[in-house]
């Protein structure tokens, strides 16, 4: 591949403070994520996966400049945007949309379905009330919500109802990079086909770049280019999606797709799973070298000072282990 | 355990009247755990809400009979209600930030829960809370507990909730996408936790998910619904391995593969479901149906069979 990343994080950190001056330990500091270097070609479906809390949500915000990073560097079309103030970051926000993990915290209550995905049309684009009023009914209809439901408040719909219109407006801009954080996970099977179907559409039609985030793996699979995996703040493997699948190489993802329940009867209790023993450890003092050693099944004493860094195995997949599997 | 007979919610609105459950009926046994699953805005979770009594929207009109331990829920005072509600019946939300306040640490809510229900002190109910964030796996809970929801991942607030709900042992747990946003790993170890409750306690255990492989390692029967009514129940192996309704066959078979050929498109069902303003007159999953017949025209209804579908093909019922 000799294209340009459309999308490049540097050794991209985010701090977070927590803890007040009336708690036991006073101030502390997550550090939500550690260091991630990762380019997104144009294109791709980049999958972010990792256990839950591990900063996929973070890093996918600070990606599109949500949050102001910690340290290392971003940039975007060949542009560094590390600094970018909110003005300047205005003209960029068309290009890079989120559909947010908790649609009903994303969506002002008080507003009518109609307004929410209208708004950011009447923000960035030059379309009058009647163009506005079509373009909002045919995003309606390709996220699979009826006409009537224009009219309707948030709290009048179900989870799943609301995800979609996250998705509407997200792609109403044609954006050239969303962040989709978990935007399938509160449907059901049958529509989340049809919304995975319709991404991948949109994705061929516009040239779309998606960054996705998941935690149900055979969607992971389905809709991923590449898939990077995540363990407390930094990525642990990142190769091609069908490959990591079929021969993961960090036990973290081993135990993960070890892990995932089988919608098939006769398959239950075959022990195939990978049961991960310890404590998860906390952002706020990671354990010392490998961060997965306290609970890595295969972990040996180098792995408890030395911190393995993601080096290229082969061509296409890198891994941040000093025992990889499959080798 | 829960009888629930013909219940059936529905919403006035400007546009008219949304009916949202159109006769729902079913049980739950001690120590029974029921999975549902269905089409998004089937009516799963306004079926729930009833049962536990949190339908507060003013528009919404309820009917029909649900029994807890053979006493009537519907039309119960509320203050009567709260006391069921946390001590024998317990919610966990889809949307985690329903049950917590923003403006309080998790701690404090999970403790405050606790207060209402148990007469210790308010150090023994801290220390309790921390005990639970351990139990559904959130690292450092003597930290975590000093923290605000936002300030917690989406699967750390919703394990709180989890937490919280687990927190009075409740004889009737209901659980709407309790999992969802957890990784499959510390999932597990939840759908252990509710197996332990179930195990221990004797609860019955109502679970919604659209995770079908939850569902075939969790639920002891299954109850499908589509456009507010339930179209099939059966035990979990009979439904999984022999589906009669061409709406759960369906929904199989948009479940993504994670081994072998990944399909170019994913399977997904064509058409829109029912409105809830003007339902189809006869079988709500006709107009998607492509098995539809004549007889299709009426309503369909559900059998007597344990496995039965509500569906006009034969065998179904
Ligand atoms: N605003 C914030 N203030 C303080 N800590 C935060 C904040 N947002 C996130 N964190 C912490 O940063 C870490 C990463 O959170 P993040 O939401 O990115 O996780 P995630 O991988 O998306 O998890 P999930 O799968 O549960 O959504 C967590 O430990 C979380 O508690
Ligand atoms: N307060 C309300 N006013 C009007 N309509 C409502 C209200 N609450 C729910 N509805 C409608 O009732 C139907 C059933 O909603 P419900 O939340 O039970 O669906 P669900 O099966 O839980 O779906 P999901 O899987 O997406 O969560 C939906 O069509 C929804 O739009
Ligand atoms: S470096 Fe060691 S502890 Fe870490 S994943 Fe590899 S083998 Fe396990
Ligand atoms: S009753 Fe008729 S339309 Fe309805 S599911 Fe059965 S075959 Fe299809
Ligand atoms: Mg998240
Ligand atoms: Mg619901």
């Amino acid at each position: 591949m000799t294209k340009a990343p459309l999308l490049e994080a540097v050794s991209v950190s985010k701090d977070f403070a927590v803890g007040t001056r009336f708690s036991a330990r006073g101030k502390q500091i997550v550090h939500a994520v550690d260091g991630v270097s990762l380019a997104i070609m144009p294109g791709e479906t980049l999958g972010l996966v990792g256990e839950s809390g591990c900063g996929k949500s973070t890093l996918g915000r600070c990606m599109v400049r949500l949050y102001d990073i910690s340290s290392g560097t971003l940039r975007f079309d060949g542009k560094d945007i590390t600094k970018h103030s909110m003005r300047q970051m205005r003209p960029l926000r068309k290009e890079l949309q989120v559909v947010f993990q908790d649609p009903y915290a994303s969506l002002n209550p008080r507003r009518r379905v109609r307004d929410l995905i209208a708004e950011p049309l009447r923000v960035h684009t030059k379309l009058n009330e009647k163009q506005i009023g079509e373009r909002v009914a045919q995003l309606l209809s390709l996220v699979g919500l009826q006409a009537d439901h224009a009219l309707r408040f948030p709290h009048e719909f179900s989870g799943g109802q609301r995800q979609r219109i996250g998705i509407a407006r997200a792609i109403a801009l044609e954006p050239k990079l969303i962040v989709l954080d978990e935007p399938v996970s509160a449907l059901d099977v049958s529509v989340q086909a049809q919304i995975v179907n319709l991404l991948a559409d949109l994705q061929e039609r516009l040239h779309l770049t998606y960054v996705f985030i998941a935690h149900d793996l055979s969607v992971v699979r389905q809709v991923s280019t590449r898939i990077a995996v995540m363990y407390l703040g930094s990525i642990v493997e990142l190769g091609n999606a069908e490959d990591i699948f079929i021969k993961p190489a960090h036990p973290y993802t081993q135990a993960l797709i070890s892990a995932v329940p089988v919608p098939d009867v006769t398959k239950q209790g075959s022990g195939r799973r990978i049961i991960l023993s310890g404590d998860v450890p906390s952002p706020i003092n990671p354990p010392a070298g490998c961060r997965f050693h306290p609970r890595c099944p295969i972990a040996q004493e180098r792995c408890k000072i030395e911190r393995p860094a993601l080096l290229q195995t082969n061509d296409k997949r890198s891994v941040a282990c000093h025992f990889p599997l499959n080798k | 355990m829960l009888e629930v007979r013909d219940l059936r919610v529905s919403f006035s609105s400007e546009q008219g009247l949304m009916r949202a459950i159109d006769g729902v009926s079913f049980t739950v046994g001690e120590g029974e755990i029921l999975g549902l699953v269905g089409e998004s805005g089937s009516g799963k979770t306004v079926s729930l809400l009833a049962v536990m009594g949190l339908i507060n929207d003013p528009n919404a009109v309820i009917e029909g009979s649900i029994k807890f331990k053979g006493r009537e829920l519907v039309g119960m005072p509320n203050a009567e209600m709260r006391k069921l509600r946390g001590r024998e019946i317990a919610m966990i939300f889809q949307d985690p930030m329903t049950a917590l306040t923003p403006v309080y640490t998790i701690g404090w809510q999970i403790a405050e829960q606790i207060l209402q229900h148990q007469n210790i002190s308010k150090s023994a109910a801290r220390q309790k809370a921390i005990d639970l964030l351990a139990e559904v796996n959130i690292p450092n809970p003597a930290d975590a507990i000093d923290r605000y929801p936002h300030q917690l991942s989406g699967g750390m607030r919703q394990r709180a909730v989890i937490a919280m709900a687990l927190s009075c042992n409740p004889s009737l747990l209901v659980a709407d996408e309790p999992t969802t946003a957890l990784d499959v790993t510390v999932q597990a170890q939840i759908l252990d936790l509710v197996r332990k409750l179930q195990r221990n306690h004797k609860s019955a255990v109502v679970f919604i998910t659209h995770d079908m492989g939850v569902i075939a390692e969790i639920a002891d029967r299954v109850m499908v619904m589509y456009g507010g009514r339930i179209v099939e129940r059966g035990l979990r192996n009979e439904l999984f391995l022999n589906p009669k309704h061409p709406y759960t066959k369906a929904l199989l078979d948009s479940i993504p593969p994670l081994e072998g050929e990944k399909p170019k498109r994913l399977r997904a069902i064509s058409g829109s479901p029912p409105s809830l303003l003007n339902r189809p007159t006869g079988c709500c999953f006709g107009p998607r149906c492509v098995f539809r017949f004549d007889a299709c025209s009426a309503q369909p209804e559900l059998g007597k069979l344990e496995h039965s579908a509500a569906c006009f093909l034969e065998g179904a019922r």
